[in-house]
């Protein structure tokens, strides 16, 4: 039904046409959910983007044939390509917090959408949207309906919007990235949806998606794209079981199984960043800096809370609750995985050991020391410097205005270790060595470095701190797999060599599994579950854990790579 | 709601308490006043009576209460210069830099907003760019080179309109108001151009900006994917969100306009506050600095809470207590 032939889209640049595309070909049949999985900037969204015409400008289609049935979508007026938009094709976004106008009521939306392409009253485009919504699972449609989009939670937004893209019956509907801004649990009931409605209203999908596990849970077909062109494609099985392309084969070795655990993950271009060298001497001053054991961490009945916000004039706000009553040990030079979902009180937790958020009550312990919360832990604390952390995003910590080596010279200076600047330096540029980076990144910025290579200066950091003890914020979760499984092999290597202790915390179980020794189950503050890693995800006691490892999406076992 | 409102009240009670002790404070320090009410020949004996009687020799604190008691009871004092109450003659000034400044308003918003739609809607166009260069010129050139021009133009050349006063004024209670002739309304339109094309400019760019920004966002683009029509997604959809900041910035420069229409008051010989400002300063009559400051600290802080009240009307967010 949908027909691609030979795409090619460009974008024109100063240095000539930037070829964002080529050479890309796919067929969809009605029902069918058609996945397109690949890593950043391999150009599935700009195969989305071209079918339903919404190219970003200047982006243009250089060739190729589109068509959607009998009509030929290249071959369209602007005023037809429009009304075709909604009415044949359309589109779900990733991020359901941002693809809703914040200042219209859901039912503003619903029926201008219903009524721009039917000729139907206000009250019967009301009907049918009331329908929809109850039929998609918004229970109480008719009151609901009368809601903006900030009173509804992430998962029931994400509904909406699945509304609005199905209200006017579409043939074919481009979903980029439908699942990743939300919680597994949410995850898998949206994932269902899309089956269903593909099921029984025969409406076709372009999955775009960078999780294979999900293109395994739902996907009909799949095509693998990189750097914009069509590397393998094929029914899921096929594709997935027996993967004729090197580079199918590759990114599935990079996602982390859930089911075992494996050593270190297989990653292809590890070769191209050279071994770490023998004698370095960011490495040897690192070992020289470890005066004490590995030092393990440990809270007793951590509470957090926050003042509510304020609802009546008189009385005194609820506290609102993040933490309750932690209780853990994290041993010496150990791992210790946290995972929970969105609001659980993950960041929460790692800003209260930090010091940036000060407990209500509670004790933390870091080796021998008590750790004073928040405020009263003064600038000095020697906790300040045996505590460090990792963030999620590499893109926004690292200050974009300073140099790699002024950034990684920083913490030198700061915790007075080389008063020496051409000492900083040496170890700096050593020290980018160690975590598999170029000596000469030194004298470059931030932006000159893709996520992957950020992180790793952003872990180089960290190093030169002398830290005893990590917090790794989601740190992978904003890179592509083949990226992941580099970072988490780092990251291995680094806690083995210096006895680190590492509190890694993370909502995607699979990456737990393969980092920490033991885990915790977190939500909604409280402590579900916790234990050795190996015993927690073979034989779960917690519902919710189950819950969360049974949701989580999986390839099954047959089509994994052999253990090696 | 009423927490947010009352909140904001209390707010500004601090702020109009800052204005009013600043105003004070021009009395102590901007000279003594008695040598500025008392001629060469006044004995001393009768200066230290006057002092005495007017108070002047009391605790700062005291004389503190005392004036803000007595600016909340409406008496504003009475003028060095031409020894009228201080209220009267602001009163009778008021309207005539309100009207101004909400004449100038008005043709910055009607003209500003939909220029700045346009020009974000075709970024490229010619148009576009003829319109950002020339109210690029616009904001460059001082608000006084402006009126001196437009009053070469169409005052002096053309011949078109008067270069100076109100024109006819009609009494309404006691409003003198310049809207309801003819004349009146020849002689509003050039002050009230030069005031409103800063306004303008700063409006139409900030729109066009917010604008821009809008129309890159995922809701409209979700708009677009679900075949909306164009005119309902650019004028329903991106224009109110276009406007929640624009809103703000609009507000805040409405009480600027008041406050610092002066310069436009004295090319125009404008009888507004502005231009009682200017003579009260060359005459150092420090009771109607002191009244003017409190009035224009009074109309910012009005404009404010009203933008914060718009504000929670437009934008369903803010508005707490529905939440489910």
């Amino acid at each position: 039904m949908l027909t691609i032939t030979d795409l090619a889209v460009k974008f024109p640049s100063r240095f000539g046409d930037f070829t964002a595309i080529e050479d890309v070909d796919m067929t969809i049949a009605p029902g069918e959910i058609h996945g397109l999985v690949g890593e950043s900037g391999a150009g599935k969204s700009t195969v989305g983007a071209a079918v339903i015409g919404l190219l970003q400008t200047p982006g243009y289609i250089a060739g190729g044939t589109l068509t959607l049935g009998d009509t030929d979508l290249r071959d369209l007026s602007d005023g037809q390509a429009h009304a075709i938009r909604g009415d044949r094709i359309s589109m779900i976004f990733q991020d359901p917090q941002t693809s809703l106008n914040p200042l219209m009521t859901i039912e503003d939306q619903l029926v201008e959408t219903i009524q721009a392409h039917s000729d139907v009253s206000h009250a019967a485009a009301l009907k049918r949207a009331v329908d929809l919504l109850e039929d998609i699972g918004i229970e109480n449609a008719a009151a609901r309906i009368k809601s903006y989009p900030h009173q509804f939670s992430g998962g029931m937004r994400q509904r909406v919007v699945i509304a609005l893209a199905i209200c006017t019956d579409p043939e074919l509907i481009i979903a980029d990235e439908p699942t990743t801004a939300l919680d597994v649990a949410v995850q898998s009931q949206v994932l269902d949806l899309i089956r269903r409605l593909a099921r029984d209203r025969k409406i076709a999908f372009m999955l775009i998606t960078h999780d294979i596990g999900v293109i395994a849970q739902v996907a009909d077909r799949v095509t693998v794209m990189r750097h914009g062109k069509v590397m393998e494609t094929g029914e899921t099985a096929q594709v997935l079981g027996a993967p004729r392309h090197p580079y199918t084969r590759a990114l599935m070795d990079a996602v982390p199984p859930l089911d075992r655990r494996i050593d270190r993950f297989r990653v292809p271009q590890e070769a191209d960043t050279g071994p770490i060298t023998q004698d370095n001497a960011a490495e040897a001053w690192l070992l020289e800096g470890i005066e004490q054991d590995p030092i393990g961490l440990s809270l007793s009945n951590l509470c957090v809370r926050f003042p509510g916000t304020r609802t009546s004039l008189w009385r005194k706000p609820d506290p609102y609750v993040a933490l309750h009553d932690i209780s853990f040990d994290i041993r010496p030079a150990s791992i210790m995985g946290l995972v929970g979902e969105s609001g659980s009180g993950k960041s929460t937790l790692a800003k209260a050991i930090t010091g940036l958020v000060t407990p209500s009550s509670g004790t933390m312990t870091l080796g021998d020391d008590t750790l004073p919360g928040g405020k009263s832990r003064s600038r000095h604390h020697p906790s300040r410097q045996l505590i460090q952390m990792v963030f999620q995003d590499p893109y926004s910590s690292l200050n974009s205005r300073q140099t790699i080596g002024a950034i990684l010279a920083e913490p030198l200076w700061f915790y007075g270790f080389t008063p020496d600047p051409s000492d900083r330096r040496r170890l700096a540029a050593s020290m980018l060595e160690l975590v598999g980076m170029a000596p000469d990144a030194i004298d470059k910025y931030p932006h000159q470095f893709s996520g992957g290579q950020r992180q790793r200066i952003a872990v180089a950091r960290t190093l030169l701190a002398r830290p005893r003890f990590l917090i790794c914020d989601e740190p992978t979760s904003a890179l592509d797999v083949s990226i992941q499984a580099e970072i988490l092999n780092l990251l291995k290597d680094l806690q083995a060599k210096f006895g680190l202790t590492i509190l890694f915390i993370s909502h995607n179980l699979a990456v737990v599994r393969q980092m920490a020794d033991d885990t915790a189950v977190l939500r909604n503050g409280r402590i579900e579950e916790i234990g050795s890693t190996e015993a927690l995800y073979a034989n779960p006691q917690a519902d919710y854990t189950r819950t969360l490892l049974s949701l989580t999406p999986v390839m099954p076992i047959s089509w994994q790579a052999p253990t090696g | 709601m009423a927490y947010f409102i009352l909140k904001r009240l209390i707010q500004s009670v601090f702020v109009m308490l800052a204005v009013a002790f600043l105003a004070f404070s021009l009395f102590r320090f901007v000279g003594d006043p008695i040598s500025q009410m008392t001629g060469v020949e006044t004995s001393v004996e009768d200066q230290e009576r006057l002092r005495d009687e007017l108070g002047l020799n009391d605790p700062f604190v005291y004389q503190f209460a005392r004036f803000t008691g007595d600016l909340l009871q409406g008496d504003f004092g009475f003028s060095y210069r031409t020894r009228q109450p201080v209220a009267e003659m602001i009163a009778t000034r008021i309207p005539a830099t309100l009207e101004l400044g909400v004449v100038a308003l008005i043709i910055s918003l009607v003209v500003g907003i939909p220029t700045g739609v346009y020009t974000a809607l075709r970024p490229r166009g010619i148009a576009t760019q003829a319109i950002l260069m020339t109210t690029l010129v616009g904001v460059s050139i001082p608000t006084f080179v402006i009126g001196i021009m437009l009053i070469f133009i169409f005052g002096v050349q053309l011949g078109w309109l008067p270069t100076f006063g109100r024109g006819g004024t009609v009494q309404i209670g006691g409003w003198e108001s310049s809207l309801f002739t003819i004349e009146g309304w020849r002689a509003l339109l050039l002050p009230a151009i030069t005031l409103g094309v800063y306004q303008l400019t700063l409006t139409m760019r900030l729109v066009r900006a917010e604008m821009m920004e809008v129309m890159r966002s995922d809701y409209i683009r979700f708009g677009m994917a679900r075949g909306v029509p164009m005119r309902r997604l650019h004028y329903k959809h991106a224009l109110a969100n276009t406007m929640v900041p624009v809103i703000t910035i609009i507000g805040l420069q409405f009480g600027g306009v008041i406050a610092f229409s002066i310069v436009t008051e004295s090319v125009f010989q404008w009888p507004g506050m502005g231009l009682l400002f200017l003579e009260s300063i060359r005459f150092v009559d420090i009771p109607v600095m002191g009244v003017y400051l409190v009035v224009i600290a009074f109309f910012f802080v009005l404009v404010n809470l009203i933008v914060d009240l718009l504000y929670v009307a437009i934008d369903p967010r803010l508005r707490v207590s529905d939440v489910t």
